[in-house]
Order: C-alpha cells, then structure tokens, then sequence
C-alpha cells in the first residue's frame, strides 16, 4: 500500500530537531533510516502528521574509540558497523551480530539508533546492547541523559525514550583481554528476523566462566536475560553436566510464545541449543569471518 | 493537506527537478513522475527486493525510501545502469542460464548481484546466497540465478 499523507520536515542541528518534537509531541514520528519506519507506513499502522527527517544530523554519525569506550552514534549505519574495525576489534559482539541483521540492501539505511528505538523484540542489537550494558545517550531540550540498556527496553516496540527525546549515541567498553562475547540465532533464512537467538558475554579464566551474561530475543516482549542460567554457568569448570544444568534452567528463566513462526516448545528446544553454542563459542571463539 | 516540495536529483546521469508529496515513495516517483518502469515494485515493504536501485552508490530498497530524501542525490535505476554496460556480462549469464522467467525479479537481482560482484569478485555460492536473500523470485528456484552469478564471477 501507499502511505498516508504527511508534512515533512528535515531539520539541520539537533536543537531544532528538539525544538521541532517538542512543539509537535505525539503527531511527529523521526525518520532515520526509514528500515522499520517506511514499512510501517507503507502498511498503514501508523499515520504520523510530520514526518522528521534527522538523516541530516551528521553529528549524529560515527564511531569512535578512547580511553576503553566506544560511542556509536545513532545515525551509523548496519553497514558501516560491519565495516568497522572499531567495531570489530573492541566490541566484536556487534560485528557478529549485524551479519544477521536484515540483508545489504537494507543494512545500506538502516541505522543502530532506529534498531534500538524501534525495539523489535526479534531485533539483535537491542539483545547485544543489554548483554554489553551499552549506556543510551538520550537528547531532550531539558539536557542528555544517559540510559543504561538494562532499563531501556519495556516492552514490545516500547523503550524509556520520551516523545520528544532523541538517541544520540550509543556506549559500550572496550572489551579487555579476559572478556569474550558470543552470538547465535536461529532464523528460516539469512537476514530474516529470528526465531530466537543468543546474545551473551562473559569473564572467561581458562574452563571458567564469570559475570556471565546470556541474552536471548525473539523469546519475550524485550530482550530477556537467563538470570538461574547464568547463575549456573558461573565460577564452575564447564564440565557437560554444568552446561546440562543451565539448559535445564531455561525452563524457569524463560516464557517463549507461540505464533505463527514457532510453537513455545519448539522455541524452548531452540534456546537450549543455543546456550550450548554460545558456552562453546565462548570457550573456543571462532575468528570473525571464518565462521560464514 | 500537505503541499509539495521541491527536489532536483540526478537520474541516471541527467538532472532531474520536481515537487513531490512528502508520502511519495522513491520508486513511485521514477515510475510515475519519470517514466523509469524497469525498477518493479512488489510488497512495498521492504521484503521482495523487486524494489532495487542504487542511491548514491549504495544498494537501496525504493520503496523504503521517500522521494524527498533523495534531493541532492544520484540516484541509478536499470536502465541507466544496462545502458551503460555496467550489467552486461552478468546479463549474459541470466540469458545463457535460464535465470529468468517472468522477469519481474530480474532488475533487482541484477543490481544485487552486481553489487557483489563489486565488494567480492569471486565469492563462494554460499556468499552468493547470503547476498541475494533479500531478493525474491517466484519462478525460477534461485538454483540458475546462483550458476548464472557464479558464472559471471569466473568470466575475466
Ligand atoms: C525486510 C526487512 C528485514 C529486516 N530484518 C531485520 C532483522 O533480521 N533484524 C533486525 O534487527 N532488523 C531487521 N530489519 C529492520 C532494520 O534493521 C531497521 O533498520 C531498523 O529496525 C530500524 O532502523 P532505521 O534506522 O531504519 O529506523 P527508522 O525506520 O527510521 O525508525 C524506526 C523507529 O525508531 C524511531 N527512531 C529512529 N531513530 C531514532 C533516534 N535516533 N532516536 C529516537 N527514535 C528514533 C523512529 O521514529 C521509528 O519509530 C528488517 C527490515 C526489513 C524491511
Ligand atoms: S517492493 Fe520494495 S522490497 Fe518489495
Ligand atoms: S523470474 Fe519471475 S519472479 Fe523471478
């Protein structure tokens, strides 16, 4: 279908892009890379009466490392977190997952900021940015504030930002020489939304595991953390018995559901096989790239 | 109502200047506004890739993009980019392997499958597939789309 009429509006620094929400509160949608937007329109679900364009804000755009962070801002590109060395020297977790990530044509647009506001709960990065406790840098007029991902998403397609607010930046640390991450998913074909996947990160001292994070999506409203796993997983050599342990307690830590892609079972069967890979990922890593 | 607003663009390689509605889509404006019916419009929303064109270089859905982002662009459709040659040997390979039928898929593919070819001159039919997942064709099963990029790839 075709979209429904709107004013349009492509501001040129972020006060006026501020400015322009706060004047038009609830009846103006930003656009970003349109990925998720366009579609929305297209089929009719929302009907905005201004439409702000903030492709413009430059300053919105890039990657930089110092003094152990990394700041993404919000207007980079799938595809230039793909491209980045940045990205895949200290926060490799990304770099696997953006792979996953939708197809080229799309990653050509889309942008991490509109990937995180828009909170698909099928989405990778939301997964990825709770897994690396990312800190959201949130623009309104009163001021940035700075949201940590474990109190950003509430529920589907719903996050912490105000109407009249913008995601600047996006935080995450460096990864040190002890920390590991790991992805998987599992998805009917390359670059579709998953049926569930694995985000994780950890400590890991040879056969240990600590501060174990395990994120999974596409399994609940928003990212969902596997808190008994976890607990499982952590300071116990990594025998076969302990990984059976964690897989067993995915029972309590999660409540997949049923809908047209997979029943709630076969999403419990998919999460257990996906722990098991993420424990070996992390124990074993696989270079970036050599895994296809 | 919304009013229009003026964009000047360039399309395959001419310039181009008109006022569009802010709801108009890219590939509805080259297929109505300027005639370019080559670039095929599916699902209109994001999942076919009947959609494809470059904007700025850069592979794009055109149905995901509105008319008015693309002011100041360069923006190349099939056409401009068959009429260059910048297509042919895969054209080639399309023709020689059956990997078309009707068609409808097949600007889209070319344009994906160039786009490629240009970042992996040689890529494994796996790459092959991973690439064109964003691309659908009703007809021909991919399986002589992928020999037919495959064999574009190993001409010299
Ligand atoms: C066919 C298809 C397949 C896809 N597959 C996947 C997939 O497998 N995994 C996946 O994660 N995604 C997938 N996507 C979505 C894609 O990743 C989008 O790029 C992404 O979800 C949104 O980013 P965007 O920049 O395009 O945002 P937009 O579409 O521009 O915006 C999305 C929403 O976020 C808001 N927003 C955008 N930027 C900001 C900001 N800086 N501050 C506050 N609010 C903002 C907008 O107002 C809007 O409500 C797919 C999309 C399509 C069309
Ligand atoms: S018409 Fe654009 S992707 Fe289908
Ligand atoms: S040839 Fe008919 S859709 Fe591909």
């Amino acid at each position: 279908m075709k979209p429904p009429s709107f004013d349009y509006v492509r501001p040129r620094s972020l006060s006026e892009a501020l400015g322009i929400l706060a004047a038009r509160g609830d009846g103006a949608r930003l656009l970003a890379g349109g990925q998720s937007l366009m579609p929305a329109l297209n089929m009719r679900l929302l009907s905005p009466e201004l439409v702000v364009d903030i492709g413009g804000l430059d300053d919105l755009r890039g990657i930089v490392e110092r003094d152990g962070l990394v700041r993404i801002g919000a207007l980079t590109r799938h595809v230039d977190l793909q491209r980045s060395a940045i990205v895949v020297r200290h926060v490799p977790l990304l770099a696997v997952a953006i792979d996953h990530v939708a197809h080229p044509a799309i990653r050509n647009r889309g942008t991490i900021g509109g990937s995180i506001a828009f909170a698909d709960p099928a989405a990778e990065l939301p997964a990825c940015a709770v897994a690396l406790q990312a800190r959201m840098i949130v623009a309104g007029m009163a001021g940035t504030r700075i949201v940590p991902a474990d109190e950003f998403f509430l529920g589907i397609y719903e996050t912490a930002l105000g109407p009249d607010e913008i995601l600047v930046a996006l935080e995450f640390d460096a990864v040190g020489p002890d920390q590991r991450s790991a992805f998987a998913e599992l998805a009917r074909r390359r670059g579709d939304y998953a049926l569930v996947g694995l985000a994780a990160h950890a400590r890991v001292d040879a056969d240990r595991l600590d501060e174990v994070r395990l994120v999974y999506f596409s399994i609940g409203p928003t990212p969902v953390r596997a808190r008994t796993a976890e607990a499982l997983l952590t300071g116990r050599p990594l025998t076969r018995d302990t990984v059976t342990a964690a897989q067993a307690a995915l029972a309590a830590d999660l409540d997949p559901p049923a809908d047209t892609q997979a029943s709630s079972a076969a999403r419990r069967q998919m999460a257990r096989v996906l722990l098991a890979r993420v424990v070996m990922e992390l124990l074993d890593p696989v270079p970036i790239g050599a895994g296809g | 109502m919304p009013g229009t607003i003026p964009i000047a663009l360039t399309v395959n390689g001419a310039p181009v200047s008109r006022a569009v509605e802010p709801r108009l889509n890219l590939v509805d404006f080259l297929r109505i506004d300027l005639g370019l019916t080559g670039t095929h419009v599916g699902c209109e929303h994001g999942v076919c890739g009947a959609c494809t064109l470059l904007l700025d270089g850069d592979m794009v859905r055109g149905c995901l993009v509105l008319a008015v982002q693309a002011d100041g662009a360069v923006v190349e459709t099939i056409e401009g980019l068959s009429e260059r040659g910048a297509l042919r040997r895969l054209q080639d390979a399309f023709l020689a392997r059956n990997a078309l039928q009707c068609g409808f898929c097949t600007p889209g593919m070319l344009i994906a499958a160039a786009a490629l070819l240009a970042q992996d001159p040689a890529p494994s039919r796996d790459a092959i597939r991973a690439h064109l997942s964003g691309n659908y064709c009703r007809c021909t099963g991919y399986h002589a789309i992928i020999d037919a990029v495959e064999a574009a790839a190993a001409k010299p």
